[in-house]
């Protein structure tokens, strides 16, 4: 059945009252009922949590075959919990046909994509994926197809019961003896722990993952011990190195620049560019880069930022501290600066994740905000903005937060290089849609900017403002001119991921690719 | 395959930005920036190894990528090398809008190239003439022979200077005062302006002294150059910016022109524009005012 | 032009392509390229059509694509084959053999 963003959904996947995508917004006013999760109870009193292995951890929690553990990435390719955890799971217990919940999985988690292969491992559920994850997963070799889902969608599959976690595993750079966490004090800081709150409330078990014990209580805690049933230290959750960067340095390629500049001047050209705005960026190069650029017009106009949300690094950490914004609430810090800003620096707050975007609670952060600056892999003629997998149709990428802050925003500016070697970003139809073009409003790439025809506001905005801007079909023509018209991928019928929209509707499904041979 | 316009000899070049005419990943689109020239580079830029396969980059991307209104120009290599006879072959059979000769000595060495520039044009059917040529001037030599050198061919445009060769041979070093090359650009102004060619004022290599980057290129507008030569894309907005015309530079311009073509057609040779005595000389200059803020966005007149 | 020796030509730098040519019985061509799904097709036919122009009837011909966009393709294979026939210096048939 064709959703509204054109893509066929297999019949088959549309069983237990499961709908294709019908639009943004279609799910509001509709009820939901909250799934509870089933907990143990500890009524004698508990001198410390602490077991000795991870092993000795799943065993009280009653792991068994069939079951779903959820992780969280907030050690980002530094992770070594969810690792560690399946390797007792699989190796120690002798578990199979288990099913790994994460926010996010990337090339720190290679490892766990033999046990996919070994049929260990059938389900995947994730907001990214990356590395030989993506690889073995775009392969076929998983027994279900994987499911993709935002960073909002997943604590709303949670709540929901959609996705039910057996065992949630917290891992925290400190913990005291009955599972209080937080994101810094010890070796492996990481900051915000916000992806890890609604699994922990939702969870029929929570094990906490720790390499540095502290005194209890370990307050203000971002998991509490209220929800954890048992607690392992261990020598080294994770690699510092690769949590976070010394510190996210704007970029200095003159592309990116020179796109970044653009965002800013379109930012400053809309009626929500006043006091108190509110704003989030990605990381990337150009994305982040606009900081740099927004800061200027802001000063020219004599106003500040109200807030900032998203996942969080130096240069908007920085403007706090210059006052030059109100609030900084985040679910992720990517950089020491941030790590070491946040419920520190006045303002600086955490907020989990569902707070953050899920579509389905009573005012998720991404609601209130006016501007979103975000990056591409692909963007077609429809504003269809893809995120998850590369041009070639392998699974290497991460919706996260996208689709959840272009729908959620005022203005949503997708900021992207035209071409990206002999890949054409702006082209006819994205290989997969994980942001709907109905939320995206405003393109910026080094040929040209183009605004959403559905914006005839903001078209007018720029239009005032003398920014000069193209239809995205002539950027997309100039895209091919430059680098061939490429071929259409060749797929097999095997769905090997399926890409939920925000709401819980399937937006569109990944195929197994039919690689190209001479 | 692109074919470009005529090449204009005397055009807008405020910026020209060199690139490795070897890396695919650069020269295949380097005009987005907005540089009014581009300079593709055979010279230094390739290492001795790879100077023929540079050629066939060069080749295709002169035929291939659509640089727009953005002036194409290539360095060859010294004449002293085995190499800048190919390198003129190719850049003319690409149809090249101009070449830079390094190292450039004398009116002979001028001659030298144009001669063969005139004899790729003939084989491969190119517009005798059509290929404009400048010079770089590298040595103390070369600073004292600009005037025949800027005189020495109808194909010249401009001239430059190199600065890190020259300083080597005059034994100095970078100045923040320009000190070091004070006589050198004063002298080579002089020879372009007597031999009625534009002049171009070297690179600037430490990207990121910002302070002493505006210095040197505010010393080159009040100085009389031209335009400067970049090797990286984010110089380009500060010599545009610095090149720009004042508000009250377009207004006068504007005037003047404008009360000059009414006054002519009335057969009235001298006249006055706000109390100041105004006469034919005054014209091209105000012309190019007009011209240099169109370029700046910030003239939208039908004057020039 | 009848490939003599073995030569090489590019890089494996991104938006570059390396390409190596040996002497061999009819054209043998191999490519990997990280654009394989979408542009195979297309620079397997560019190579070709390069070497047909070049009259190159007979040889092992590598190429190893980091994205290179066509006309960066065609200066790597034009580059090699001359190479191949220490002919790469000077006297080149621009705008003949090489368009």
């Amino acid at each position: 059945m064709k959703n509204a963003v054109g893509r066929d959904i297999p019949d088959y996947l549309l069983a237990d009252g499961k709908e294709v995508y019908q639009g943004k917004q279609y799910m509001d006013g509709k009820y939901l009922q909250k799934a509870a999760p089933r907990t143990r109870r500890y009524e004698k009193p508990q001198e410390s949590k602490i077991v000795a292995t991870l092993a000795d951890a799943l065993r009280q929690c009653g792991a068994r075959d069939g079951m779903t553990f959820s992780f969280h990435h907030h050690l980002r390719n530094g992770d070594y919990v969810a690792n560690m955890v399946m390797k007792a799971a699989i190796e120690d217990l002798g578990l199979k046909d288990l099913t790994i919940a994460a926010t996010s999985l990337g090339e720190a988690h290679d490892p766990i994509a033999d046990y996919i292969e070994e049929g260990k491992v059938i389900g995947i559920q994730t907001s990214g994926i990356r590395g030989r994850m993506g690889e073995v997963v775009s392969a076929g070799k998983l027994k279900t197809p994987a499911i993709i889902r935002s960073h909002g969608g997943r604590p709303r599959a949670i709540e929901a019961g959609e996705v039910h976690i057996d065992i949630a595993f917290v891992a925290a750079p400190t913990s005291d003896c009955v599972g209080n966490c937080r994101g810094i004090g010890g070796k492996s800081n990481c900051g915000s722990l916000g992806y890890a709150m609604t699994d922990a409330k939702y969870a029929d078990h929570v094990v906490v993952v720790t390499d540095c014990l502290v005194d209890f209580p370990n307050f203000p805690a971002s998991v509490e011990a209220i929800d954890v049933d048992a607690v392992v230290v261990v020598d080294s959750i994770g690699n510092p190195r690769k949590i976070a960067s010394a510190a996210a340095r704007i970029s200095q390629n003159p592309r990116d620049l020179m796109m970044a500049e653009n965002v800013a001047k379109v930012i400053a050209s809309t009626p929500y560019f006043k006091e108190g705005f509110s704003f989030q960026t990605g990381v990337g190069g150009p994305s982040l880069a606009a900081n740099l650029f927004l800061e200027k017009y802001m000063d020219q106009r004599g106003i500040k930022m109200g807030w900032a949300i998203g996942g969080i690094c130096g240069p908007m950490v920085e403007l706090l501290k210059k006052g030059k914004v109100g609030k900084v609430i985040d679910v992720q810090d990517f950089d020491l600066d941030a790590v070491n800003s946040i419920n520190q620096t006045p303002g600086h707050y955490e907020m989990s994740a569902s707070q953050y975007a899920n579509p389905a609670n009573k005012g998720a952060f991404v609601n209130k905000l006016d501007f979103v600056v975000l990056a591409a892999l692909e963007i077609d003629t429809g504003f269809n903005v893809n995120v998850l997998t590369g041009s070639d149709g392998v699974l290497r990428g991460a919706p996260g937060g996208h689709p959840d802050t272009a729908a959620g925003s005022k203005c949503c500016i997708i900021v992207t290089p035209l071409v990206r070697g002999r890949m054409a970003t702006v082209c006819e139809h994205v290989v997969t849609v994980t942001t709907p073009g109905d939320c995206v409003d405003v393109l910026v790439t080094d040929y040209g900017i183009a605004v959403n025809p559905l914006r005839p506001d903001l078209i007018q905005c720029l239009d005032e403002a003398g920014i000069p801007h193209v239809t995205i079909e002539s950027l997309k023509e100039k895209a091919y001119s430059l680098v061939g018209t490429p071929d259409d991928l060749e797929w097999e019928d095997q769905v090997v991921a399926v890409l939920e929209a925000r709401d819980g509707t399937i937006l569109d499904v990944v195929r197994k690719i039919k690689p190209y041979t001479l | 395959m692109i074919r470009r316009p005529k090449p204009e000899r005397f055009r807008l070049r405020r910026t020209m930005m060199f690139m490795n005419a070897q890396k695919p990943g650069l020269i295949k689109d380097a005009y987005i920036y907005g540089c009014d020239s581009i300079m593709l580079d055979l010279e230094d830029a390739v290492a001795e190894n790879q100077k023929d396969a540079a050629r066939f980059s060069l080749y295709h991307a002169l035929t291939t990528i659509d640089y727009g209104n953005t002036e194409v120009i290539v360095r060859i290599n010294g004449l002293d090398t085995p190499h800048w006879q190919e390198d003129i072959r190719v850049c003319v059979a690409g149809g090249a809008d101009g070449i830079r000769i390094a190292k450039c000595e004398s009116a002979k060495d001028v001659q030298t190239v144009e001669a063969a520039v005139e004899a790729a044009e003939k084989e491969f059917g190119v517009e005798v003439g059509r290929t404009l040529l400048m010079a770089a001037l590298e040595s103390p030599k070369g600073i004292l022979n600009a005037y025949e050198i800027c005189s020495a061919s109808q194909r010249m445009f401009g001239v430059a200077i190199s600065g890190g060769d020259f300083r080597k041979c005059m034994q100095t070093k970078f100045q923040p005062d320009g000190v070091d090359m004070l006589v050198a650009r004063g002298q080579m102004l002089l020879a372009a302006r007597a031999a009625g060619i534009q002049c171009f004022d070297t690179v600037f290599t430490n990207l990121d002294d910002e302070e002493g980057f505006r210095a040197e290129v505010l010393q080159n507008k009040a100085m009389g150059f031209d335009g400067k030569s970049l090797i990286n894309p984010k110089q380009i907005r500060l010599v545009h910016e610095v090149f720009a015309p004042t508000e009250k530079e377009i207004l006068q311009a504007e005037k003047i022109v404008r009360a000059f073509r009414e006054q002519s057609k009335a057969g009235v040779g001298v006249f006055t524009v706000d109390g100041k005595m105004i006469d034919v000389a005054f014209i091209p200059g105000a012309e190019r005012t007009l011209r240099l803020a169109r370029a700046c966005g910030m003239y939208e007149g039908d004057l020039v | 032009m009848e490939i003599q020796k073995p030569a090489v030509a590019g890089t494996l730098e991104s938006s570059d392509a390396m390409v190596t040519v040996e002497p061999g019985e009819g054209i043998e061509l191999s490519i990997s390229s990280t654009v394989m799904n979408q542009y195979g097709r297309q620079i397997k036919a560019t190579v070709l059509e390069t070497l047909e122009r070049l009259e190159v009837t007979s040889g092992r011909v590598t190429v190893v694509d980091k994205g290179a966009l066509d006309c960066t393709l065609k200066a790597r294979v034009e580059c090699a084959v001359f190479r191949s026939c220490d002919a790469s210096d000077a006297n080149i048939p621009w705008g003949g053999a090489i368009r």
